[in-house]
């Protein structure tokens, strides 16, 4: 289990980074964290004919930066920049929650959170923080800069929404909203694995109630979003919730099944995680 | 034959140049360049963390570090932790007094998983243990003498500092 | 006098060399071998039509791409047969490189030797194989039938084996019982998995003729043996070392697998060193597996819950070779009656190939099957009557007086099955008070009234240890008082280099570190056998004691002529001998080491001294090395067991299902153990711990998820999930001591005795927890909420 060979890319700038891809974008991968493509290089499951090393970036930020309205991630913040990061776990404590659960420490010190988003792995955590609250990333290429909405990201399973000539340079998410509650749940089998099913959930206030929505990890090619329209806060809390949001699921979600979980158990997972997540960040908002 | 890079390592404190090819992996050029062979591979897809070292003092897979990528980093092996006068540093005395090892192989990488917070480990709950150590695969001990053992080290530093 | 170390928990003297990054594995050697990578089939079941390596031969720096073409002699015929025995009719072993089919995925088929493992790997890709596919027979049962594809093109079936076996008269029993039941019970694949992958590095040298081998072996001496007969070398010539060996659990006792021959070969044909190191993907379909049975149970007992009778009819999953023979279906036919006495007994088994990875022992080894059915009959038996479970067990269990007991069916070494010594009611009741088996019934009634699914699961075993047919010890005391000692049965995290260590202490009265034990190296010990079926401590361990009492004999002789001085008369302590009741008057052994080897060369004043006392020793003799005596302090011994020795125990869980993730949790894992006498607790608790958590592993998150043409869907570690600490619970071990008679030491095996219930303890649990019968294993969390929500099925 070693890597093929490859034509290793060194670049100091965003922009030579930019212009090696516009030289060799089908062929070409980028390197950040590494914890994702490395593995997938050992089991020579990628063949890239050159590899472009970011991690030699000069003057890149290894923390998250809040402006106004995002907290923004740079290319090269690590899980635990992110983990450690007060912003993070002020204004963003849906990421903040569910970091806990990516992988190991070990592979956090060098996994990214760009990383993550640009693997798209729909079993992963960090896609979904980034649907539930509505994130966006911004691509870069020679043509120029665009920023993509969370819906827009994720396009299949290990499919991002880049151009071949495209590199993901920032992610950022918003800012939480006055009233706003958070909560992630999710089940896998052993700690830090991938998940049978898990599930972020952010409740924003309405008039006289709360609405909540979900985004569901490891049930569908990408992240999966379902919304619970608004209501008063002692509906969330009723048994007959249970019911309603299986109703809502049963809609939305067509899991398919692996070999840890049938799709009719990931979708027994998905209420009962999801009335969990709904009611504890129902709990933390404050209403309309 | 692929072109290689010259790299410069500071590897347990010591400055290390080498040549590599891009594709090595860090586990190998640290065990068959350097010949520091006390970093195993267990899987080499970032599993069983018998290859953890530290890089810049924070553990990390060496089996999926391409070793051109941490050029210019500093590495600690399990061969660098000891006291400089070859005394066993507290946590590995720990894992000898609390049978925190059989075969030996996952050892080093339960070490290095460990260095960053030992000190601090006999605070924690059970299950904050066991989540900081979760990513690394021992199959001979069931874990509970690897607990103990990180559990312990702190005692044993306390009781040489009373040495002292 | 000096404390006895036999029974301390001493500290282990690896670990200093294993804590710094000292241990030497195999991969640690000869870093300037070439590396050696293999073409593995990726079918289950095909002819191998053409073989084309010329672009891998082509590669910049491949020095050579071998197909069984390039074999000849004895390498191009089909392995060893370790095993044979008369009732294995058909057996199939592997070819070094695959001949004219592939029968598994995995399957090695051609041989790349490179500069190193990278460019290796490269012009594995660069060999382009034409199969044409055949039927694959993948499911245990199915391969079974009739009718079903045939794994190997030659043979009209998939039978390999076959045998059965009697005692008293079970259809009479059964026709005049009050009760007969019939069960169905599957137990599904697992490995071994060791942290380390096997891996092998030869340096064959033409100027001498002869090979040396590194290899991650449990039985380096049958690697040395097989090796040179198979290269017509003298084995003196072939030198195998197995070093630090990073855990094996008998998945690396095989000989051969066929990287172990190739590695030597093309060194020999290179005239380099070649290095393998399986990595983790080839371990998944290159490295043997275990557990698959599948058995149908008749069972008879009175109104009491007496077993009067059981009739067990099983097929074994052999996987596509057997080259290790029957000894899984024997282990588990010779083990299933546990600790109970059943007056009528019966087994039939079939040992069926199936176009999947081969099969061997793999720690416990047939056990955890057998215990697992058993247990299950005995709750399942309760249920029906009505009776608690522990009582029925205790109603069941041979008594302490019965011993030795004639369990009335044939052993893997031929011989009978005769339990050496047990007390199996007084262990399930230090169990049953350590659990507070009251209090617990009485909380699992309360938390059902609150909707919680909490169940609790026995599991009672008899694990027959410390088989023959010998093992030996080298014993040398050297000039400085260090005794080295030499042993054939390599460590792979058993603590060997302590706890025979502690044995040599107690008798030669040193410290335990001034003990050095090298175990594992051909050219230490040319006899031995291995490490497996928990036999270490027993076999080699009684003859370490022999050689050290031989060597003491030796050293109490020359004390004696040297000191004027009685044999009987002298005591060995802190490192010396000297006179009863006269410490002051006494030789350190290093020096009496000296005095017995009489040469003239040693430096330093203990050597003077030591020649003078030796001119004493020696000077009534004729000559300076008397008839009948050697030169120095050395002792070979031997030790040949009558029978194996039989070591016993409960285990218990309390579980917890979640209602929300149908997932288990283990809430307490309690051990009653028992295996005679304890050379080193701490140890021994470590071999518990270590063996439970392979089967709670085994029990509830190891699976292998085979398809029907016969691809191992999940071969990496991320989905073949192997515990963390997390998923681990704090066990709960209470030890109880019944010597074995049948050794001087009184000691049993106890490497597998953590695993083989764990398969037992879990489906209890959960049977209970649920009130659903568990006859199927491994359990997961899909399979529990399949069990609780079956009208969620698919579609």
């Amino acid at each position: 289990m070693k890597p093929p060979r490859f034509e290793y890319h060194r670049p100091s700038t965003r922009d030579e980074v930019t212009s090696l891809l516009a030289e060799h974008g089908d062929e070409a991968k980028i390197l950040a964290g590494g914890q994702s493509l490395v593995p997938m290089l050992n089991f020579r499951l990628a063949h890239p004919g050159h590899l472009i090393d970011i991690n030699h970036l000069e003057g890149e930020s290894t923390e998250p930066e809040m402006n106004d309205r995002w907290v923004t991630f740079d290319p090269l913040v690590r899980h635990v920049g992110a983990e450690r990061s007060a912003i993070v776990e002020e204004e963003l404590p849906l990421l903040f929650e569910a970091l806990r659960y990516v992988a190991h420490p070990a592979i956090r010190t060098r996994g990214t959170i760009v990383g993550s988003v640009a693997h798209s792995d729909p079993a992963a955590e960090i896609p979904a923080v980034l649907t539930a609250l509505g994130g966006e990333m911004v691509a870069r290429s020679a043509r120029g800069q665009r920023t993509l909405h969370s819906d827009d990201c994720f396009v299949g399973p290990l499919v991002n929404g880049l151009e071949q000539d495209e590199w993901m340079e920032v992610v950022r998410f918003p800012r939480r909203g006055p009233g706003d509650g958070f909560a992630f749940e999710e089940f896998s089998r052993r700690s830090g694995d991938y998940a049978l099913c898990g599930v972020a959930a952010v409740a924003r206030p309405t008039p006289g109630g709360m609405s909540v929505s979900l985004a569901y990890l490891g049930v569908g090619v990408t992240p999966q979003s379902v919304e619970v329209s608004a209501r008063p806060m002692a509906e969330y809390q009723h048994p007959s919730f249970l019911g309603e949001l299986e109703h809502l699921v049963a809609a939305e979600l067509k899991p398919y099944s692996d070999i840890h979980a049938t799709g009719a158990y990931k979708l027994f997972l998905a209420v009962r995680l999801g009335t969990k997540a709904a009611r504890r960040a129902v709990a933390m908002g404050v209403p309309g | 034959m692929t072109e290689k890079r010259k790299i410069s390592l500071t590897v347990n404190g010591e400055s290390r140049e080498v040549d590599v090819e891009p594709r090595w992996l860090l586990s190998d050029v640290l065990r068959h360049e350097l010949g520091l062979t006390g970093t195993h591979v267990g899987c080499e897809h970032g599993v069983c963390g018998c290859c953890t070292v530290l890089i810049d003092g924070a553990p990390a897979r060496s089996c999926l570090a391409l070793a051109v990528t941490i050029d210019g980093s500093e590495i600690t092996t399990v061969e660098g932790i000891a006291e400089e006068d070859g005394r066993l540093h507290p946590l590995q005395e720990s894992f000898q007094k609390h049978h925190g090892l059989q075969c030996g192989f996952c050892t080093p990488g339960f070490l290095m998983t460990a260095m960053p917070f030992w000190a601090d480990a006999e605070d924690m709950t059970d299950d904050e243990l066991r989540k900081e150590i979760s990513g690394q695969l021992c199959r001979c001990t069931g874990y509970s003498g690897i607990l103990a053992s990180i559990r312990g080290a702190a005692a044993i530093a306390r009781e040489r500092q009373g040495e002292r | 006098m000096t404390t006895k170390m036999f029974g301390a928990p001493v500290q282990r003297n690896e670990d200093p060399r294993l804590l710094t990054g000292k241990g030497r594995f195999v991969d640690d050697f000869e870093s300037g071998a070439y590396g050696a990578a293999f073409l593995r089939s990726d079918f289950g079941h095909a002819r191998i039509l053409s073989i084309d390596t010329s672009e891998a031969l082509a590669l910049d720096g491949v020095y050579g791409v071998y197909t069984h073409a390039d074999l000849e002699g004895l390498l191009s015929e089909p392995l060893p047969l370790l095993i044979p025995s008369p009732n294995l009719f058909a057996p199939r072993t592997q070819y070094a490189l695959a001949k004219e089919e592939v029968c598994y995925v995995g399957e090695v088929v051609a041989m790349v030797v490179a500069r190193d493992r990278y460019v290796a790997e490269d012009a594995v890709g660069l060999i382009f194989v034409d199969y044409e596919p055949l039927p694959v027979a993948s499911d245990l049962e199915g391969a079974s039938l009739p009718d079903a594809p045939v794994v190997h093109s030659d043979m009209p079936d998939n039978v390999s084996g076959r045998a059965t076996e009697e005692k008293g008269d079970v259809d009479s029993a059964m026709a005049s019982a009050a009760h007969v039941f019939e069960w169905r019970f599957e137990i599904e694949r697992a490995a071994a998995m060791p942290m380390e992958t096997r891996g092998v590095v030869a340096n064959y040298d033409h100027r001498t003729g002869s090979l040396l081998l590194h290899d991650s072996t449990q039985a380096p001496t049958g690697v040395r043996g097989g090796l040179a007969q198979l290269f017509g070398l003298d084995p003196d010539s072939v030198h195998v070392v197995a070093p630090d060996v990073g855990g094996g659990f008998g998945m690396k006792v095989i000989q051969f697998y066929p990287e172990e021959v190739m590695v030597a070969w093309a060194s020999r044909k290179l005239g380099h060193p070649v290095k393998w190191i399986e990595d983790r993907r080839e371990d998944f379909v290159g490295s043997n597996h275990e557990r698959g049975q599948v058995h149908h149970i008749k069972v008879a007992a009175d109104t009491d819950g007496r077993i009067l009778a059981m009739d067990v009819k099983f097929i074994n999953d052999a996987g596509a070779y057997c080259s290790y023979g029957l000894i899984i279906p024997i282990v588990t036919a010779a083990q299933i009656q546990g600790p109970y006495k059943i007056e009528n007994f019966r087994y039939e088994y079939r040992n069926i190939f199936t176009n999947k990875v081969p099969t061997s022992p793999y720690r416990g080894a047939g056990r955890p099957q057998a215990v697992y059915v058993m247990e299950r009959v005995m709750d399942k038996v309760a249920g029906e009557l009505g009776i608690d479970r522990a009582e029925i067990r205790r109603r069941n269990f041979i008594g302490p007086d019965e011993f030795p007991y004639e369990v009335g069916v044939a052993w893997q070494d031929g011989g009978n099955v005769v339990y050496d010594s047990g007390e199996y009611e007084k262990g399930l009741d230090v169990l049953l008070e350590a659990l507070d088996y009251e209090a617990f019934l009485t909380e699992q009634k309360e938390a059902r009234e609150h909707g919680r699914l909490l169940g609790l699961g026995f599991g009672c075993y008899v694990e027959g240890t410390g088989i023959g047919p010998y093992e030996g010890a080298v014993i040398k005391i050297l000039n400085d008082g260090t005794v080295n000692v030499a042993i054939a049965v390599g460590t792979q995290g058993q603590g060997h280099e302590t706890v025979f260590a502690q044995i040599v202490a107690d008798e030669l009265g040193v410290a335990v570190d001034a003990v050095k034990l090298v175990s594992g190296d051909t050219r230490r010990l040319g006899y031995g056998v291995g490490t497996f079926a928990s036999r270490s401590a027993v076999v080699a361990g009684n003859a370490v004691h022999k050689a050290a009492q031989t060597v003491k004999l030796k050293a109490a002789e020359v004390a004696s002529r040297s000191l004027e001085v009685a044999v009987e008369d002298l005591v060995f302590a802190d490192g010396r001998v000297h006179v009863d009741g006269a410490p002051d008057v006494g030789i350190p052994l290093g020096q009496l080491a000296i005095i017995s080897n009489p040469l003239r060369y040693a430096f330093g004043k203990e050597s003077e001294e030591a020649v003078l006392l030796a001119q004493r020793a020696y000077a009534g003799s004729d000559r300076p090395l008397p008839e009948g005596t050697s030169p120095g302090l050395e002792a070979t011994e031997f030790f040949s067991p009558t029978a194996g020795v039989f070591a016993f125990g409960t285990h218990a869980a309390i579980v917890e299902i979640d209602h929300d993730t149908c997932n288990m949790k283990i809430l307490r894992y309690v051990v009653h153990h028992d295996c005679g006498k304890v050379i080193n607790p701490m140890i021994v608790d470590g071999q518990v711990q270590g063996g439970v958590a392979q089967g709670i592993g085994g029990a509830f998150f190891e699976k292998f998820e085979y398809d029907d043409e016969g691809q191992l869907t999940n071969a990496s570690f991320m989905d073949f999930l192997i515990p963390y600490a997390t998923e681990i619970p704090a066990l709960e071990l209470h030890h109880t001591e019944t010597p074995s008679p049948l050794n001087p030491l009184g000691i049993k095996g106890v490497g597998e005795a953590g695993t083989i219930p764990g398969a037992a303890v879990i489906a209890n649990a959960v049977s209970d927890a649920l009130g659903q019968p568990i006859d199927t294993m491994p359990l997961s969390p899909l399979k529990l909420f399949e069990l609780m929500h079956p009208g969620h099925q698919e579609a």
